[in-house]
């Protein structure tokens, strides 16, 4: 009873609080061929959210719908025209030396590494720079390197690193101080599909664990699929998506189907509620059914009793359909 | 179906004349285009030009207290040198240009070597065109300014205009080509910053931009004028229009700038011969 | 904490020495190029006795403590110029992350160990035309040749931070800067006799830099100022570039908040 008290009460600390954030910016736009016109644009228009401790949210929407300038705001990289952030308790830019202690970043597209310096000088000054009791240092570092296997390339300069070898450097580098917090802005863009699964078990380990509040934005749904249990979901600088996955599917209808495939065409008479047929293919040999709340059991079960049924396979539908639609909506 | 970019590219004839003098007017105005996007650099650029004209003209005013001629010229043509030479800064551009050594270190020259015209005619066409930009942009402001505030020498012969013109443009053709050379070296050096910082020191006091260099011994202009290409980027120009020389002289000069570049661009070419051949041999 | 800025520096430096054969040749370089500035002045008097009603003692003296202080102030933050880059390809993010103050981070991450070469020069520079000079030394004048250089190069650093401040708002407008940077320089090392009246209100006693050469030199070589100003003027200069400072901080305090983090 009391174990499971303590639990929600760690559960329950909120990490990232956001509300009513705005943040917009001035755009300069050439009218004719001198004149220029400035508007003003809200990148971030009235955000909310709550993120608590232990957990991994997914941060997606599509280009310039404010996921970055989020972040940046959360980060204190950027001032907030309006609104209330919190991460770590902490206002980002007033406090920013005392949050960046407590935070951890890594820009898909910029280096927080030392270009010409071995990886290995990176993490030390790294420790010098986070101030981290060396013991402490040691001790992170030493996990990062059995865990993304950075030992055969630590003396090598980092402008000779393979992308995914920088990669794993730089979420090295974001964790040494032990951050409460870990902002992954893009960590797997450019990756190839080997680096990009080491990286993914590695965020995973990390998320099980429950002591890190990991966001993370991506345009690699898999990454969604694999880490987070929460999904955010930006557009126009607003939000609208916040749950899990599944509530995501439920709300945007997506469906599960199944595929069947005939010993010879025939005409098939299903008639149940919340089955369709999308497809026919093959010379009507295959034929695709959308599930609309129906177990596929019945159905199959249904085609079976007729009999010449050759092959059966049940697809989950997919985040990138309904990311799409919700892009498109 | 077929789709146009489906037709084989086929460089059986390489293009005639007049197709590679369209291509070079071409590619001259794309570099201007480019260059005229950066508006705010030019007004920054017209401000510093302006104030730098203010204090260089100041100080070679003060040489011709009590009516000396310094170096052989008077006050209004010290003032035509300054301003003029202010405003031709950013024409010939003698500073820090590293686009081909930064194409070089990040693998990108291999695409520009792919292309079926010569890297050098390229970027050449492009910086003339950014010439051309910083003649509207840069250098017309600053000749008004110091024309309004100072008492500057007008051109007294017919053809020092037109001699000016093209000495300027041979001045911006060896200014680039010297430029080229420099970031050559990035082929064999893995940082070709410390050659950038030679070529940066010898063109700002062997060109004549931080005084005319008739201020100096007379064997020293010697060395300077036929010794090394540095005169034809400023002081060759400068002096034209300020039609310091006599006539002969004046036309002799420019005649030294085209004897210049008929022995730079035969030998920028052989190096990035040499250059390329170590690309393909070593794979970069 | 401050730890941590030395070992910025430090990396940096081991990083700039990788490269040894274009350090050496960037340090010689650098090292020349202080000592074509002080063959400009001797070029000057060579057509002509005096500029501006000084001649060339004091004219050199002007112009080794200005080009001295100078070049400290280019050393430790001349580098603060690589700003606009910052700003311009949003690498100002991974600084700002960092558990340390921005200015010094960027002043450490960037510090260009070739301008050492510089410094020594227009050390030794100074050290010559002092002696070539001899003014008949007091304790106030050796006072004033320790001070000029100290408040010299804070004016000149502050002049720095304001100006790269300007890629802030401007994001290519860097050359502004170089009007009140390079072009104080030149500026300082002449007398403020030769400079049109404007131009000398403005950078002389508006920025101030007329006390980084003109006043302390006269100071130093007992000569009064042509121009009326009194003899203690020389002494303001602490005063003026605390006042700076004050400015550039200011500036970039309201510079780092306006920041947009473009570029990705």
């Amino acid at each position: 009873m009391t174990a499971t008290g303590t639990m929600t009460a760690i559960k329950t600390e909120t990490m990232i609080e956001v509300r009513d954030l705005r943040k917009e910016f001035t755009v300069r736009r050439k009218v004719g061929r001198i004149r220029r016109e400035s508007r003003t644009v809200a990148a971030v228009d009235g955000v909310a959210l709550s993120i608590a401790r232990g957990e991994t949210v997914g941060y997606i929407g599509p280009n310039g719908a404010g996921k970055s300038t989020t972040l940046k705001m959360m980060t204190g990289i950027l001032t907030p025209t309006s609104g209330h952030v919190r991460v770590c308790g902490l206002e980002p830019v007033p406090r920013r030396r005392r949050l960046a202690g407590r935070i951890g970043v890594v820009f898909g597209q910029r280096s927080q590494l030392w270009w010409d310096l071995p990886l290995r000088e990176s993490f030390r000054l790294l420790g010098f720079v986070y101030a981290v009791p060396r013991a402490e240092h040691e001790a992170r570092l030493r996990q990062c390197r059995a865990m993304l296997e950075l030992d055969e390339f630590m003396d090598t300069p980092v402008r000779q690193l393979s992308l995914g070898q920088r990669m794993r450097g730089e979420i090295t580098a974001a964790l040494l101080h032990g951050p409460d917090v870990l902002f992954l802005d893009e960590p797997t863009i450019g990756l190839d599909v080997v680096s990009k699964q080491s990286l993914r078990a590695f965020l995973a380990e990390i998320g099980t664990r429950g002591d890190v509040t990991t966001v993370l934005t991506t345009h690699d749904l898999a990454d969604i699929e694999h880490l987070c249990r929460r999904l955010i979901v930006i557009d126009c600088g607003q939000v609208v998506h916040d749950g899990t996955l599944e509530a995501l599917h439920a709300r945007y209808g997506s469906r599960r189907r199944v595929v069947v495939d005939l010993d010879e065409a025939r005409a098939l008479d299903v008639r149940m509620p919340g089955v369709a047929i999308e497809a026919i293919e093959a010379d009507g040999r295959r034929v695709t059914f959308a599930l609309d709340g129906v177990p596929a059991g019945e159905l199959i079960a249904t085609i079976a009793r007729d009999g010449g049924l050759r092959d059966v396979s049940v697809r989950e539908p997919t985040i990138e359909e309904v990311v799409a639609r919700l892009y498109r909506g | 179906m077929t789709f146009a970019f489906a037709r084989p590219l086929r460089v059986d004839h390489p293009p005639d004349r007049r197709a590679r003098l369209y291509r070079f007017g071409a590619l001259v105005g794309a570099g201007f285009r480019r260059w005229s996007t950066y508006r705010q650099a030019a007004l920054a650029g017209l401000f510093t030009n302006t104030v730098f004209g203010v204090m260089i003209y100041s100080l070679m005013r003060a040489l011709t207290e009590d009516g000396r001629r310094p170096g052989g010229y008077d006050a209004a043509q010290l003032a035509t040198y300054v301003w003029v030479g202010q405003g031709i800064l950013s024409v010939v551009h003698a500073w820090t240009w590293n686009e081909l050594a930064d194409r070089v270190r990040s693998g990108d020259v291999t695409a520009d070597l792919l292309r079926p015209i010569d890297p050098f005619e390229a970027f050449l066409a492009a910086d003339l065109g950014r010439a051309a930009y910083a003649v509207l942009a840069r250098m017309l402001v600053p000749v008004l300014a110091g024309a309004l505030m100072f008492t500057m020498y007008i051109p007294q012969r017919p053809y020092t205009i037109p001699l000016f013109v093209l000495s300027l443009i041979l001045g911006t053709v060896l200014s680039f080509t010297l430029r080229y050379l420099v970031n050559l070296g990035a082929f064999w050096l893995l940082d070709a910053r410390g050659l950038g910082a030679v070529w940066l020191l010898a063109s700002g006091v062997f060109a004549g931009t931080f005084f005319p260099l008739r201020f100096l011994p007379d064997w020293a202009q010697v060395v300077l004028w036929f010794g090394t290409p540095f005169p034809g980027l400023f002081q060759i120009p400068l002096d034209v229009v300020v039609e310091r020389p006599g006539p002969a002289q004046q036309i002799g000069s420019v005649v030294l700038q085209l004897v210049w570049v008929a022995i730079l661009v035969p030998l920028v070419l052989r190096v990035q011969r040499a250059a390329t051949d170590k690309l393909v041999i070593q794979g970069g | 904490m401050s730890r941590a800025y030395g070992r910025l520096v430090q990396a940096q430096i081991r990083s700039q020495t990788q490269y040894r054969t274009s350090f050496g040749v960037d340090v010689a370089s650098c090292a020349l190029s202080t000592l074509v500035e002080a063959a400009v002045v001797l070029v000057v008097f060579r057509v002509s006795p005096t500029v501006g009603g000084f001649g060339l003692r004091e004219v050199l003296v002007m112009s080794a403590l200005a080009v001295f202080a100078f070049d400290l102030a280019d050393l430790l933050v001349g580098n603060i110029e690589r700003l606009s880059l910052y700003v311009r390809k949003g690498m100002l993010d991974a600084i700002l992350v960092r558990p340390l103050r921005v200015l010094p981070q960027l002043l450490a991450t960037d510090f260009a160990l070739r301008r050492i070469g510089r410094v020594a020069q227009s050390s030794v520079l100074l050290a010559v035309v002092l002696v070539y000079a001899a003014p008949h030394w007091t304790p106030a004048r050796v006072l004033m040749l320790v001070l000029t250089p100290i408040a010299g190069c804070a004016l000149f650093a502050a002049v720095f931070v304001t100006g790269a401040c300007v890629a802030f708002w401007f994001v290519e407008s860097g050359e502004i800067a170089n009007a009140f940077t390079y072009g104080g320089k030149e500026f300082a090392r002449y007398p403020a006799t030769i400079y049109p009246g404007l131009l000398r209100r403005v950078f002389g006693y508006g920025v101030g830099l007329a006390l980084v050469g003109y006043h302390p030199a006269l100071f130093l070589t007992g000569h009064a100022d042509p121009l009326g100003g009194p003899d203690w003027l020389a002494w303001l200069s602490p005063a003026v570039a605390a006042f700076a400072w004050l400015i550039a901080l200011l500036m970039w305090r309201t510079g780092i908040r306006h920041y947009r983090s473009t570029g990705s």
